[in-house]
């Protein structure tokens, strides 16, 4: 069971029922459960939508993109049904920010989808957790089942003639892909995770071909506290134009690695040495990968930055998921390269040509190099192929394996000119043969 | 939609709103390079090959998935772009065999023209490719995996384009494989098999060598084959199929059927038979020198010479004695329209009778009649990609006519038509149909009374009497419907469904009909109360000045009473024309112990072992003309390959009327004036007015891919006549020469066109399934396998 | 909905079907939820399931088999009855998530997608199961275990051997 950590720093907005039961509905009432979602009916969709407006909350899944925004997006009027989807296919490395939500808070996010339903118009929303999730898919179902029990979910809610609302909730079965948004619908509707062309985008066409709002948990969950306090209010804990705060799951070389609340801009710096301890037994921080796998490596010149998506993309990287991975002198950048892309051929749906050849040679070169069969040439054509993959591919997780593969080699170049002369680190966990056993 | 305008490369192009950006380009004349895209079906955008730079868009764009905007401006190829293109091609190399020197798709191959245009020439990879063996999926498609850029054209050409949906895509990323629906687990020898129509246009679609066909794979490259587009002689479709002609010490060899420049009627479209089914051109049970049976009953093989002329002297010694009355003619359905027209023409003049028929597929007699003075009312083939909606009653085409069924099919998919669909069996178009009528056991004709306004029908027309009401109602609420017929409906039932039709405010008509060409067969006057046109014997018409002194106006005989004349000894001679009558109305052979028989033909059929003269007959690929499908689109059938020993039919017709001493020159008008009605082309004249006329039609015809022969054998001599004389065929010879089809209907004055209400339709529908093709069938190797395979329904089709 | 008369699955389970087609718009939306709970059953996705699937969706077997080899979790050969999976992606990797692999693949005797003869359990190298912060991590069936060290594995793997490991589906 997921241990919560603490710290002074921390705002608890969204985490603040964690460790509180507040898995059990009458234990969620008691701390202002279900009130939001009641406020919202009084006040109506188009108060929902200006309040999650001035929020400035930003999609959480890593995207960043304004949600009181893409819900405005649906259209009033519809002749399919409008839905609601909640992504909780929590797949990026190095994140595990929904997992604590579902465990801790199941209650938020269905009083948050419930808020995203009324703001748009739907009568229907889906819970989709990843396939690994199956336990925490028991307590959401279990607090499904307690909404509907207490008149929560269901037709006239809260008394309310009229006023109906179902949710459907199902896990994945293993696929990174099924994270994007219009492959998450792919999946729902029963067939492979493959994303859509887009346009039409979800607001339009979404899933079974209905106007649909697609928000990732967090996002969801962080809704009923925005209605309860004020969109102005929440906007004000964060930086600017990045409402709020965020789960911050800080893993990998640091003393007391969790999941952290802390407000949007928070210094990266700070996060890391304050909130976390610092660098595990003492060591030198080499890197940081600051929001999941996808987003390029900082050096640790490069940390002073605040955490918010506009700060990080001007620092070349990406706030992307808040899966904060520190990685101290010791770790290999080489290897931790071929960890990163063997993740992404793994996961790479095959769709398009860049993505699925290019993550594939990638990795193909990569364990090569990694294994003592590297050349000098081996390194440009490492740039060359991502540099080839970006912004070409059919979605983005052409980028997502890329974006990361050209800072390594940039940022790293001289490791990996080290392991053309024999310095390799000593222990090289990652064999070939477990590669090829490892694909799919 | 109104048009938008739009710049490409600096050049404004306008098109409707709406189309795809890769589709504007095109028009325009701007290729943009993809693998995935396919006119008609889903957009993948997976290939990445047509991504372009669209000017305020942060990353180049994919033009298939693009619809184009007012004031869009666009580059279609910089160094970027090519870059980008470069650069997928590089990745796709990396694995991809380069085994192009024998691969199939070898100098045909878009990845090969895509990298010879890009220059991915540069490899970064030292990791061996990943090999798979290929494997045979069916009996004509092969799989080489490791060829495969999976653009998913095949799976969703099978899936949307077929109706069929017998390919999948399975695992994902670099391991995703297309996958055919028999898993390994599932088949007797442990390996993936495809269960479906076995139609090869996944083969087709494929960009690279991926999907390859049993039938071709690994015989030649395509530029050592001639590559002549004719019409296939299977169905009553008409489709046009590009054989590969490579030369052999006996002639020619067909050695590949496909769908080469979809240019033809077909479109995108050829089915199993159109591509597989020419085999038994090259079978070596053809019949390759004349014959003639002994008194033991065995066949000899002798000289042309001699052959002819036992023929011609037994023929003359019999009309003389027992008069052209006693003698019995049956053509083909696979003859050309010279031919068949000039087998009547053969039986009226020169034999001397009206004892004339073929194997009716359908009425089209009645047809013509109930439909004489409405000219503009018979439908082509074409019709069917466009019109709103349409009835089809009667029939399969998916099994019987699988353009039809694929126009269908695309019309309901493309462009939303409403398909009805009226049939005794559930058929697999009902899947595309907004309404299905299951007619009761024998309820054509009760359907057709009762759509005519008969409520006194319904009971014998169908079960579900709601339905059928249903089902009139929304017919009569099309403001423009295409009523496609299938053979069951005949005579008076056939009559009276075009009543209704021609009720309605805006009706098309078509009766489909079986093989290549069973319509001109009707056409052209093979029927023993018809001339050609559709003009009966006894009424007023030309042919009695035509067609000489031998002429009668009086109706012959019909196919049964033929062979009833045969059973009561009064049939002395019955000249066949590429025709089995013996197996297919179950002919006593000894009924013909005392007639004399002539045959033209290739195999030694049941009626073939039957006969006294066995003359060697070409192919359909083996000879000049043309056909006319069951739409009345008539196109030009080309001379694609050869085989010694054998002549045309129109040739044999000529040669036996010479030996009979007939004047040929009356038979066929050829050569130059003053030959009455001749060709007027002058082969020989180097002054004068005309002079320079015989080079310049030697290069027209030339450019046309003809052979000069102003001979006798020159199907277009014949073609001259049928031009003159058969109402409806005012065809345009330009049209016909470049390969086009035309749409015909026939255009005898209605008052002319009168049937006796006793007379017989004798239609006996072929009943060929997708694996069948009548007699000719059974002599194509790979349609026999196909059929073996298939005694049951693919499982493919997916439940409702 | 298509009734199954003959089912291969458990009553419990062929109620908890025919109830999920009801759950969605489309039925075909219960197609990967059924394949995860008709493999919790079975032990993985034999042909019988596919075609018991392929019946209550309506859908080709061709279908079925495309989805299900789509999805890591979705196997066609039986696994072990612990299916230890140990996360190895680089929030574990840099804590020693190759040591656990390691310890488990020496403790088991088994490999990479390996079974053990008893049947016992099987091994896999997963993808990043969500618990970075917890890290090394890994999943027996369902259940995570976190904050590994080998000594932890062995009690861990000793109490599913001795029949004490919680199996939540």
């Amino acid at each position: 069971m997921p241990t919560l950590v603490s710290h002074p720093d921390e705002v608890k907005v969204l985490s603040r029922r964690f460790g509180q039961g507040a898995a059990n509905i009458d234990r969620y009432l008691e701390l202002d459960g279900y009130k939001a979602v009641q406020k919202a009916i009084e006040n109506g969709p188009e108060w929902v939508i200006s309040e999650m407006k001035a929020s400035g909350l930003r999609g959480r899944g890593g995207a960043g993109f304004p949600t009181g925004m893409k819900w405005s997006f649906v259209p009033k009027t519809s002749e399919k049904p409008k839905y609601v989807l909640v992504n909780g296919d929590e797949s990026e490395p190095g994140t595990c920010k929904d997992h604590v939500i579902f465990l801790h808070d199941p209650h938020a996010i269905i009083e948050g989808t419930m808020i995203a339903g009324l703001a748009i118009g739907a009568k229907m929303g889906f819970i989709y957790l990843r396939g690994e999730y199956r336990y925490l898919l028991k307590i959401v179902e279990k607090a499904v089942a307690d909404a509907y029990a207490k008149g929560v979910l269901g037709k006239n809610i809260f008394g309310k003639e009229g006023v109906d609302f179902d949710i459907v909730t199902q896990t994945g079965a293993g696929a990174y892909e099924v994270g994007e948004e219009s492959a998450l619908m792919e999946s729902l509707e029963g067939k492979r995770g493959v994303p859509r062309i887009k346009p039409p985008f979800p607001a339009v066409v979404g899933l079974y071909g209905g106007p649909t709002v697609i928000n990732n948990a967090e996002t969801i969950a962080s809704a009923p506290h925005i209605l309860l306090m004020g969109g102005a209010e929440y906007a004000k804990i964060g930086s600017e134009r990045n409402g709020g705060t965020r789960l911050f799951g800080i893993s990998g070389m640091v003393e007391r690695p969790g999941i952290y609340e802390l407000p949007m801009g928070y210094n990266l710096k700070k996060a890391i040495y304050e909130v976390a301890g610092g660098v595990k037994g003492g060591k030198k921080l080499k890197a940081v990968v600051p929001g999941g796998s996808s987003c390029p490596v900082l050096t640790a010149d490069e940390l002073d930055v605040g955490l918010d998506f506009d700060q990080m993309g001007k620092a070349g990287t990406m706030l992307g998921s808040g899966g904060i991975v520190v990685l101290d002198e010791t770790v290999s950048m080489v290897e931790f390269a071929l960890r990163t892309i063997k993740f992404y051929q793994h996961e790479s749906c095959g769709w398009c040509i860049p993505c699925r050849e290019g993550t594939d040679w990638l990795k193909k070169t990569l364990t090569r190099f990694y294994n003592g069969g590297g050349n000098a040439k081996d390194i440009n054509n490492i740039q060359y192929l991502a540099e080839n993959m970006m912004g070409r591919t059919f979605c983005p997780l052409g980028d997502a394996a890329a974006m990361p593969t050209i800072a390594f080699v940039k940022k790293f170049r001289h490791e990996f000119e080290e392991y053309l002369g024999g310095t390799r680190t000593e222990k090289n966990f990652i064999t070939t043969d477990e590669l090829v056993g490892a694909a799919h | 939609m109104p048009d938008v305008t739009l710049t490409v490369d600096g050049q404004k192009i306008t098109a409707p709103a709406g189309t795809l950006l890769i589709d504007a380009c095109k028009t325009a004349g701007i290729q943009i390079p993809a693998f995935c895209y396919y006119p008609g079906l889903s957009l993948q955008a997976a290939c990445r090959m047509c991504v372009v730079r669209i000017d305020k868009m942060p990353k180049l764009q994919t033009a298939c998935t693009t619809p184009i905007a007012e004031g869009m401006v666009v580059s279609s190829e910089s160094p970027e772009i090519a870059q980008a293109r470069k650069a997928t091609l590089q990745l796709l190399l990396g694995n991809h065999p380069l085994d192009c020197p024998v691969c199939d798709a070898g100098g045909q191959c878009e990845l090969q023209d895509m990298t010879f245009k890009y220059g991915a020439a540069h490899s970064f990879y030292q990791e061996p490719k990943n090999h798979r063996e290929e494997q045979q999926w069916s009996p004509t498609v092969y799989f080489d995996r490791p060829r495969c850029i999976l653009c998913y054209r095949c799976v969703r050409m099978c899936g949307e384009g077929m109706d069929v949906y017998a390919l999948g895509i399975q695992n994902r990323g670099s391991s995703a494989v297309i996958a055919p629906n028999i898993p390994a687990s599932q088949s007797e020898d442990g390996l993936q098999h495809l269960d479906c129509e076995e139609c090869g246009m996944c083969i087709d679609v494929c960009p690279v060598g991926a999907l390859t066909s049993d039938t071709y794979r690994y015989k030649t490259r395509p530029w050592e084959m001639n590559h002549v587009a004719t019409v296939c002689t299977h169905c009553g479709d008409g489709c046009k199929t590009s054989l590969g002609v490579r030369q052999t010490i006996d002639g020619s060899e067909i050695v590949r059927g496909d769908n080469r420049d979809k240019s033809g009627i077909n479109g995108d479209f050829l089915c199993n038979k159109g591509r597989y089914g020419f085999d038994f051109a090259n079978s070596p049970e053809r019949i390759t020198q004349p014959m003639l049976k002994q008194a033991d009953g065995s066949h000899k093989a002798v000289s042309w010479d001699e052959a002819l002329r036992f023929t011609g002297k037994k023929l003359r010694e019999i009309r003389e004695a027992r008069g052209g009355g006693s003698i019995g003619v049956v053509g083909g359905n696979r003859l050309t329209n010279e031919e068949a027209y000039l087998l009547q023409k053969f039986a009226r003049s020169v034999l001397g009778t009206n004892n004339i028929d073929h194997h009716r597929t359908a009425d089209y007699v009645t047809f013509a009649a109930a439909l004489s003075g409405h000219r503009d009312r018979f439908a082509s083939q074409h019709d069917n990609e466009k019109a709103p909606a349409v009835l089809l009653i009667g029939g399969d085409p998916t099994n019987e006519a699988p353009l039809t069924a694929w126009n269908l099919r695309s019309n309901v998919r493309l462009n939303g038509a409403r398909l009805y669909v009226a049939n005794h069996a559930q058929i697999k178009l009902r899947r595309q149909a907004k309404a299905f009528l299951e007619i009761a056991p024998f309820g054509y004709g009760a359907v057709a009374a009762y759509l005519a306004g008969d409520d006194a029908a319904a009971q014998s027309a169908a079960h579900d009497g709601e339905n059928l009401g249903r089902f009139r109602e929304a017919l009569r609420g099309e403001g423009s419907l295409l009523i496609l017929i299938g053979s069951e409906l005949r005579g008076n039932d056939l009559r009276r469904l075009v009543e209704f039709g021609l009720a309605l405010p805006n009706t098309n008509f078509a009766l489909l009909s079986d093989y290549v060409n069973a319509h001109g067969a009707a056409d052209m006057g093979l029927l023993p109360d018809m001339l050609p046109g559709y003009q009966p014997l006894g009424g007023t018409h030309d042919y009695s000045s035509e067609y000489g002194e031998r002429f009668s106006n009086t109706p012959g005989r019909d196919m049964v009473g033929i062979f009833d004349a045969a059973q009561t000894g009064d049939l002395a001679a019955l000249y066949l024309v590429n025709a089995n009558p013996v197996a297919r109305y179950s002919v006593d052979p000894a009924s013909l112990s005392n007639t004399f028989v002539v045959v033209h033909d290739m195999f030694l059929t049941e009626t073939v072992r039957l006969a006294d003269v066995i003359l060697p007959s070409a192919n359909l690929y083996e000879k000049s003309g043309s056909v006319t499908n069951s739409y009345g689109d008539l196109q030009l059938v080309k001379k694609a390959s050869d085989r010694a020993g054998v002549r045309t039919d129109l040739e044999l017709l000529v040669r036996v009327a010479d030996a009979m001493g007939a004047d040929v020159r009356k038979l066929v008008p050829f050569g130059k004036k003053p030959q009455a009605n001749g060709i007027r082309a002058d082969l020989g004249q180097t002054r004068g007015a005309q002079s320079g006329e015989a080079d310049r039609h030697a290069v027209w015809l030339t450019s046309n891919n003809l052979e000069i022969k102003l001979s006798p054998f020159d199907p277009f001599a014949v073609l001259d006549e049928i031009q003159r004389l058969v109402p409806g065929y005012d065809l345009l010879r330009l049209q016909l020469m470049s390969g086009n089809d035309q749409h015909l209907a026939p255009a005898a004055p209605a008052d002319l066109v009168r049937i006796e209400p006793t007379r017989r339709d004798l239609v006996l529908p072929a009943e060929d399934t997708l694996f069948t093709s009548g007699t000719l069938g059974r002599y194509s190797p790979k349609l026999v396998e196909l059929a073996d395979k298939y005694t049951h329904e693919p499982v493919g089709i997916p439940a409702d | 909905m298509s009734t199954v008369t003959d089912s291969i699955f458990l009553p419990a389970t062929a109620a908890r079907f025919d109830n999920l087609v009801t759950l969605y718009p489309v039925k075909r939306s219960a197609l990967v939820p059924m394949l995860l709970y008709a493999q919790d059953e079975i032990g993985y996705v034999s042909d019988a399931v596919v075609a018991e699937i392929a019946q209550r969706l309506d859908l080709l077997e061709l279908d079925v088999r495309g989805v299900l080899s789509y999805y890591s979790m979705l196997r066609t050969e039986p696994a072990g009855k612990f299916n230890v999976q140990v996360c190895t992606n680089i929030s574990c990797m840099i804590v020693g998530g190759y040591d656990i692999l390691d310890h488990c693949k020496q403790r088991l005797g088994i490999g990479h997608k390996g079974v053990t003869p008893d049947g016992q359990f099987s091994l896999e190298e997963v993808e990043c199961i969500g618990a970075c912060c917890w890290a090394p991590a890994m999943q027996v069936n369902y259940d995570f275990h976190d904050n590994l060290t080998p000594a932890k594995v062995d009690a861990i793997l000793d109490d599913y051997a001795a029949g004490r490991g919680e199996d939540v589906k």
